[in-house]
């Protein structure tokens, strides 16, 4: 297709989107590469049929109802959404003026009842340069200030609506450990795995109007730890030295019903049989592989494929970021290069992160019943030299521009600057 | 100790004396010990070429003799006792040389104890320089190399208007900064616009606005220009005395004393560097406007500007930067995390090079710096999406060419041109795929690094003994 009908087909779609409401379309992708990661698997030349927002089905042999908007996707890739397992994307505009970073709260007197939510802005610059690069949902936290204790997080689409762009409110809560834990905590690593062990003691104990005297947690953080305590959201532990994965191992023994999913984990292969017999997964950037700190001198690109080979499930994160979340299937892509297997660096930008929230009957494969998260590539969406033809998220076709392109377009020819300031292009 | 103390007494002495020598500043007091590794002739065969000048190959030869490249093109004759690698299916390019790096002074693990890259104590520090802060035992060398690194310019940091000098490295191990410094690469000069001096010196007595910024390049400029004068004027004088002297005749012109030389300023004799062309400018500068603003004051006080830094908005102001034949020098994807870095766009490296001027690949990072070739191809792509029409071998010129030729080392390295040092790097498929990595990589025709021979993969001191020693335990 050339760049002319693609834009002319996309535009379509978006003008349909505003004109029927969006529960009334039925989109057919039909004749391209589609990534299941389901049992299907890969299909050669399958249609992928969009309605209602659900994916309806999915195979090589479908019947495309008549008024169904089309897509040729011949020789191309279909694929679920990506899906960040932990970013900053929407809380930080930029991230050296304070007065448009809401990651963090220093002075804050709480920690846990931070709710990233308040913070989210669904029209933040990262928002659409995230999604035209094939990333459809982000898992967001605040970052960590003066607590261990980062906030709430939540899991958002990245379709810029402001009214409605929440997928999960309260989805899981994140805790800094290993050195910056430490030192936030008063100074050592049992500062801060003794403030954690008391936090969870004193949210699960925690009964509204009946406060203990001598807690270390006030009632709005000890209610919003509640759930993490109870193991029904996941507690993100930020940890990179073996040792100090062990010690979460070692929390996950004593306290088994907590859902533990380990950040970072640099030295995460040294210890790899012990996380797969916990059970724990592991959220990791591969790229990591500079002895950058002493809780990280067994860094390896090797991480990823170890882990995985031991039976760890893994989600792959360009991390911290609130800007360039979008490089995560680069990081997958290099994860490969270094043995990880193709499969297994796609699910871990996709579905693993969609498993590790709780959101696997709903998102990260393509599916019926499924949100019909989709994205059409024009090749192995790992690769550095591909990009999305479209993106649809909860079924619904998006635009593919961004303050980035409108600032290309305006500058991609300077010749007659004089007769034609740039500032009216 | 002795010796030396009688030199320098020597030295005061001969100030003013009829029979001074004339006095010249050492222009290099830290030489280059660097010595090739071991190598043997190689001939690849059969691989896919990208020559760093643009050209691209297919199943071509390339031969690497006495540390040189000798010879590139088909079927070429095998000399005596030559090793072959086979080439099929792979790749081989010019070594990636990295004009952003802050490897050695900024080294892993980023303890406090390492950081030397910042002499962030006043905000004109053109007396320092990055060789005297680099650890070579900074594991980030080896990693650089196992991508693809065979140069880099290690530079001060940011926080200074001017930052002080930068010094090019052959990424080879050593014992010594001496032992890694590029023979005969001349010194850059570190520069920065913007937000950085003026954030860490708002509160700290000045620069606290761009305006204070400008004020404090232009009043060391003109300082730079004086004491450059107070030079020049020496040497004249000195020339006209011994003239003088040599034909005089009568006994008070024989006797009058040589010219007193000016006064040694570490930091005047950088900026005099510049000013005499021997040091290049490399400045860190994000926004057009302030880059537009910079070139006009090169041509106040007679410099030339060689790179802008990061330099996130040339794509808006590329047309200025060709006439001026200054390169930018760029990330391929980040930005966002200052104001300066707002307008970021993925395109800015193609749309630089499509408008004629000089585009680098950069890193600043030593993560980055181990895929550059990784960079390169996204910017490639997202300018060809864009409607640019740029090949694959073009975009090599970011990586090797052009930094070779900003780094005044252009006429030793850079490309695959016969006569020029064989830095060179073959890649087990196309290095704008994701899925590549460096197979071997070569710096003056010495095998420097094997991905399948654990005896040609350095292991810093650092990492000796520690779990992951070396990335591939």
């Amino acid at each position: 297709m050339s760049i002319l009908e693609k834009f002319a087909t996309a535009s379509a779609l978006l003008c349909l989107a505003s004109a029927a409401p969006v529960w009334a379309q039925t989109i057919a992708i039909t004749g391209g590469k589609v990534i299941t990661n389901t049992a299907q698997g890969q299909l050669d030349k399958a249609t992928v049929l969009i309605e209602n927002g659900k994916i309806l089905s999915v195979g090589t042999n479908i019947a495309i109802p008549d008024g169904a908007t089309r897509i040729d996707a011949s020789g191309k890739w279909v694929t679920p959404g990506l899906f960040a397992p932990l970013s900053q994307v929407g809380l930080i505009e930029v991230s050296l003026e304070e007065s448009t970073d809401d990651s963090r709260a220093e002075k804050s007197e709480f920690s846990v009842a931070l709710n990233g939510v308040d913070g989210f802005n669904p029209k933040a610059e990262a928002i659409a340069i995230t999604k035209i690069e094939g990333m459809t949902r982000i898992a967001v936290s605040p970052g960590p200030g003066e607590n261990i204790f980062s906030g709430s997080g939540f899991i958002a689409d990245t379709s810029g609506d402001i009214v409605d762009s929440i997928t999960e409110d309260h989805a899981f809560v994140m805790v800094q450990m290993g050195e910056r834990g430490a030192r936030i905590a008063g100074g050592s690593r049992p500062a801060a795995w003794a403030y954690l062990r008391n936090a969870l003691d004193e949210a699960r104990r925690y009964r509204p109007g009946r406060e203990r005297k001598d807690a270390l947690l006030n009632g709005p953080d000890a209610m919003a730890l509640k759930p993490v305590a109870e193991g029904r959201i996941p507690l993100l532990v930020f940890v990179n030295r073996a040792s100090d994965l062990m010690t979460l191992i070692r929390l996950h023994e004593a306290q088994p019903k907590l859902d533990l999913v380990a950040v970072g984990a640099t030295e995460g292969w040294m210890v790899a049989d012990e996380l797969a017999a916990a059970d724990i997964p592991v959220i990791l950037e591969p790229q990591n592989n500079l002895p950058s700190s002493f809780e990280s001198l067994g860094a390896t690109m090797a991480n990823a494929a170890r882990l995985q080979k031991a039976g760890v499930t893994i989600a792959i994160a360009q991390l911290g970021e609130a800007f360039n979340a979008r490089l995560a299937p680069q990081q997958a892509g290099d994860a490969v290069a270094n043995g990880l297997p193709w499969d297994a660096a796609f699910a871990a930008i996709t579905s693993a992160p969609a498993q590790i929230f709780g959101l696997e009957d709903e998102l990260g494969a393509l599916q019926s019943g499924m949100i019909a998260d989709v994205v059409v590539w024009d090749g192995d969406p790992l690769e550095l030299m591909t990009s999305p033809d479209y993106v649809f998220i909860g079924g619904k076709a998006q635009s593919l521009s961004s303050r980035q392109t409108k600032l290309r377009d305006r500058y991609m020819d300077l010749k007659d600057a004089k007769e034609n300031p740039f500032a009216y292009r | 100790m002795i010796k030396q103390f009688a030199l320098a007494g020597a030295l005061t002495l001969a100030y003013g004396s009829a029979n001074a020598q004339m006095v010249e500043i050492d222009k290099n007091p830290f030489p280059s010990t660097y010595k090739p590794m071991q190598s043997q002739p190689v001939l690849i065969r059969g691989a896919h070429v990208f020559d760093g000048t643009g050209k691209e190959l297919s199943k071509a030869d390339l031969l690497l003799e006495n540390g040189k490249i000798t010879a590139l093109g088909e079927n070429l004759e095998a000399p005596q006792g030559v090793r072959i690698i086979d080439g099929t299916g792979k790749w081989v390019t010019p070594g990636i040389i990295d004009v952003h790096s802050h490897l050695g002074v900024y080294a892993s693990p980023g303890v406090r104890a390492t950081a030397d890259g910042n002499e962030a104590t006043s905000p004109v520090t053109a007396e320092v320089s990055s060789e005297h802060g680099v650890w070579p035992h900074d594991p980030g060398f080896n990693r650089a190399r196992a991508g693809g690194v065979t140069a880099m310019l290690i530079l001060p940091g940011s926080a200074n208007l001017f930052g002080g000098r930068g010094t090019v490295l052959k990424n080879v191990p050593s014992r010594t900064v001496q032992g890694m410094k590029f023979p005969d690469a001349p010194y850059a000069l570190k520069m920065a616009c913007g937000e950085n001096p003026k954030r860490v010196y708002g509160k700290k007595g000045g620069p606290g606005s761009r305006m204070g910024n400008f004020a404090g390049y232009r009043k060391s400029w003109i300082k730079a220009t004086a004491y450059k004068k107070s030079w020049d004027d020496y040497r004249e004088d000195y020339a006209k005395w011994e003239i003088k002297k040599k034909s005089a005749t009568e006994k008070k012109d024989k006797d009058k004393k040589a010219p007193k030389a000016p006064k040694r300023n570490l930091q005047m004799e950088t900026l005099m560097g510049v000013l005499n062309g021997e040091i290049i400018v490399n400045m860190h500068c994000y926004r057009a406007d302030e880059m537009a603003q910079v070139i006009d004051m090169s041509k106040e006080f007679g410099y030339h500007v060689g790179a802008f830094h990061h330099a996130i908005e040339a794509y808006k102001v590329a047309d200025l930067l060709r006439e001026n034949d200054t390169c930018a020098a760029m990330w391929a994807d980040w930005g966002g995390f200052k104001m300066e870095a707002y307008d970021s766009i993925r395109e800015n490296i193609p749309m630089v090079y499509n408008a004629g001027a000089c585009a680098i690949v950069h890193s600043d990072s030593g993560v980055g710096i181990q895929r550059l070739n990784q960079e390169a191809a996204k910017a490639l792509s997202d300018g060809n999406k864009a409607g640019l029409n740029i090949s694959q071998g073009e975009a090599w010129i970011w990586l090797s060419s052009n930094p070779a030729k900003l780094l005044g080392i252009g006429d030793k390295t850079g490309a695959l041109t016969p006569g020029l040092n064989a830095d060179v790097v073959l890649w087990s498929g196309n290095p704008f795929s994701v899925y590549s990595r460096a197979d071997i990589v070569f710096v003056d025709g010495a095998r420097v690094f094997d991905r399948h021979d654990k005896s040609h993969q350095a292991v810093s001191d650092f990492e000796l003994g520690q779990p992951g020693e070396g990335d591939d335990k």
